[in-house]
């Protein structure tokens, strides 16, 4: 059964993107990447309570279905089937009706990679899966062809494929560390490293923890390696960069926590864990920066996404029970919260023809659904309650507070307060500001945008005021599986 | 593990093609000529390829021939004439601006070595290795890796930056074969196929960017700041 979940997951995305490029007919192909969407949601919806505590392994041991795994597909295949309910509105209001077929095939495909890496139970396949994910998202990032876009492609896979090429040398470099344990040829497995781990040689498991940290980290966008990222995310069509920030983030941040597990059982002393609490400091210190100053509204988003994957990496390097759990639901509600930010700011930007947040105004008067859906996720993105981000934020400063690195719980809930005040007030321009020339926006909004707004909003305020008790237990299993049972799941939030 | 018990013969062997990779990794330091970039980058391809045959013999990896192959055919032949169909279509034969002068460059990635050496070194030393070819190849390894990122950085000719890469990884294979000559087969495999779609992807985005922005040089992206 679960094996039939795994396998519609991904063969789903695969078929559409056969059937897509056979036909390459504009109309058939975003119903087909549609339907592809919804069967891999509503199976990755399945599998967390079917899958169940223990992790499942298949063909050969190269893949494997552990609760974090579980969890991440979960996340990466909301936003794939919300972003793909609005790229049917959105990609036609682009006049690309030729090249549409090309679109839905490497948005399938993206979806496809984002939903495939999580599910690599070798440390090789994994890199392989997210660079494929840099190479299918670098197209769909240059896809309108400007030549902002062109550039943000191309800064993206140079940025991308040098970070990972770290992370290529940390794996090769824990492969090394692994052989003295275990021989010249063996299979490395997330838990035969782990097993072997506390055997391994100390100074060379740090070094291969950093590079990959190192590396890794600049595709999940964290600072300073995250240069890439708000080009990216502002210059690519919207439901790119929800998927972008939404899916391709967590799976390239489940890479890492896989690792910190690793060396977590090698008990390394406290190097892994303060390299990436730090990372996740001067993530928020450089997000809270540029969004006060911020002048274009896409890239204000994607420093949110730069903010937000800061406090998922506070998260799990505050660790213990309650790190882990507050950082996976921050995973949830960032997939779904950023996903509604982005298809806001993408009808926005094609209703007002502007990038830029000086030229928005009165957004509230023109747009009423609109505009308070999108100022309702702006309220829930900057972490203010009811919404599930205040849920999860303050659960990563609960814990944070209980470790020895207490300070850096101090300044992330310093910097949450500036970022809170400086995005708002950027909403506040643009939703209360008289307009200084008569802007006259594009009114009609179609419905396939609205929708998925809807759909990412309710469950965020749902899951803002009532944290299921199935979740809370779901999150302790993985809590334990991750470190393995040293730090046993106990308080309850 | 093979490095520490390896013949003398096969040993010196091992540190005289490393060593000439190194080399070669400077010579694309030093050159402004993009051909150069590219006949050193695939020279050092073949040395690869030929030590992952000589470790497959030495160390009775059988799989390694396999691998030599491959080295040879994609990193060695494929790609380099795929780059070489781009500089063609590109009408760029070398570094016009250079952020960098090429003795400047020598001397950092002189710099560059030796910090690689002093954390081999420690390395080697906490692994009881201290003295094997397995230090040597380590140093290779992040010497290159920070050669590649070193011209990353001063080279902004688009295929200097794709070659850049390419050094980043051949350093990488380069360690590979003398550290972890056991890897497994399939994940050396696809890692080698991986390249070969990176690289045919730098080639379009590559056409892109002269089609849509009218420049191949890096210094000309500065549209996207803040």
């Amino acid at each position: 059964m679960i094996g039939a979940l795994l396998l519609a997951v991904v063969l789903a995305p695969t078929f559409a993107i056969a059937v897509i490029l056979l036909t390459r007919r504009p109309r058939l192909a975003e119903k087909l990447n549609l339907a592809a969407s919804a069967i891999a949601v509503i199976a990755a919806l399945l599998l967390p309570p079917l899958s169940g505590d223990g992790p499942h392994v298949y063909w050969n041991a190269y893949i494997i279905l552990d609760p974090l795994g579980v969890w991440v597909i979960l996340c990466a295949a909301i936003v794939y089937f919300l972003a793909s309910i609005y790229a049917v509105g959105y990609m036609r209001l682009l006049d690309e009706e030729a090249r549409l077929p090309r679109f839905y095939a490497l948005f399938a495909g993206f979806g496809l990679t984002t939903l495939i890496g999580p599910m690599m139970n070798s440390a090789g396949l994994y890199w392989i899966a997210i660079e494929l994910t840099t190479l299918v998202s670098t197209f769909l990032v240059a896809f309108e062809r400007a030549p902002e876009s062109i550039e943000a492609a191309w800064k993206y896979i140079i940025v991308v494929s040098g970070g990972i090429s770290l992370a290529l040398l940390g794996t090769i470099l824990f492969y090394w560390a692994g052989s003295f344990v275990l021989g010249p040829t063996y299979d490395m497995t997330w838990s035969v490293l782990r097993d072997a781990a506390p055997r391994m040689n100390p100074a060379l498991l740090v070094l291969a923890f950093l590079l990959v940290l190192i590396g890794y980290g600049t595709k999940v966008g964290l600072a300073p390696m995250h240069t890439w990222l708000p080009d990216a995310h502002s210059e690519g069509p919207a439901p790119v960069s929800a998927m972008l920030s939404g899916a391709l983030l967590n799976t390239a941040m489940i890479g890492v926590v896989r690792y910190l597990s690793i060396v977590d059982a090698a008990r390394l002393g406290p190097v892994p864990r303060v390299s990436m609490i730090v990372l996740g400091v001067f993530s928020l210190v450089v997000a809270a920066l540029f969004i006060v100053r911020q002048t274009g509204i896409k890239r204000l988003m994607a420093y949110s996404s730069v903010e937000h994957m800061g406090v998922i990496a506070l998260g799990f390097g505050f660790g213990g029970a309650l790190g882990v759990a507050g950082a996976l639901y921050h995973m949830l509600n960032h997939s779904l919260n950023k996903s509604l930010m982005f298809f806001g700011a993408g009808s926005m930007m094609r209703s007002y023809q502007t990038k830029d947040i000086g030229g928005i105004r009165t957004v509230g008067r023109r747009f009423p659904v609109l505009g308070a859906l999108w100022l309702a996720g702006a309220v829930a993105i900057t972490g203010a309650p009811p919404f599930g981000l205040f849920a999860s934020e303050f659960t990563i400063l609960r814990a944070g507070l209980r470790t020895p690195s207490a300070w850096a719980a101090i300044f992330m809930a310093i910097l949450l307060i500036v970022i809170f005040i400086g995005f708002l007030n950027h909403f506040r321009i643009m939703y209360f500001e008289p307009a200084a020339q008569d802007i006259e926006p594009r009114q009609s909004v179609s419905a396939w945008c609205l929708v998925p707004m809807w759909l990412a909003l309710a469950p965020l305020f749902v899951l803002g005021l009532w944290w299921p008790d199935a979740i809370w237990g779901y999150f302790g299993s993985i809590a334990h599986a991750l470190e393995g049972g040293i730090r046993v799941a106990s308080a309850q939030p | 593990m093979l490095a520490a018990h390896l013949t003398p013969l096969a040993a010196s062997l091992f540190s005289l093609m490393a060593i000439a990779s190194l080399l070669l990794a400077f010579v694309m330091l030093g050159s402004r000529w993009l051909r150069h970039y590219l006949y050193a980058f695939a020279a050092e391809s073949w040395l690869i390829a030929a030590l992952s045959a000589a470790v497959g013999f030495y160390g009775n990896y059988p799989e390694l021939y396999l691998i030599a192959i491959l080295t040879l055919l994609f990193r060695g032949c494929v790609l380099p004439y795929l780059i070489l169909r781009i500089i063609r279509r590109l009408n760029v034969a070398r570094e016009v601006h250079v952020i960098l002068q090429a003795s400047s460059c020598m001397v950092i990635g002189a710099l560059a070595v030796v910090f690689a050496l002093v954390v081999a070194t420690r390395i080697g030393a906490n692994l009881g290795l201290a003295g094997t070819v397995a230090v040597l190849a380590l140093t290779v390894m992040l010497a290159m890796k920070l050669i590649g990122f070193l011209m990353l950085t001063v080279r902004h000719e688009a295929i200097s930056q794709i070659l850049g890469l390419l050094v980043l990884e051949n350093g990488i294979f380069l360690g590979a074969q003398i550290l972890v000559p056991g890897m497994p087969l399939l994940i050396e495999i696809v890692i080698l196929f991986d390249l070969l779609i990176v690289v045919a992807c730098f080639g379009l985005l590559v056409q892109y960017l002269l089609s849509h922005v009218g420049t191949t040089s890096s210094l000309e992206l500065r549209r996207l700041v803040g």
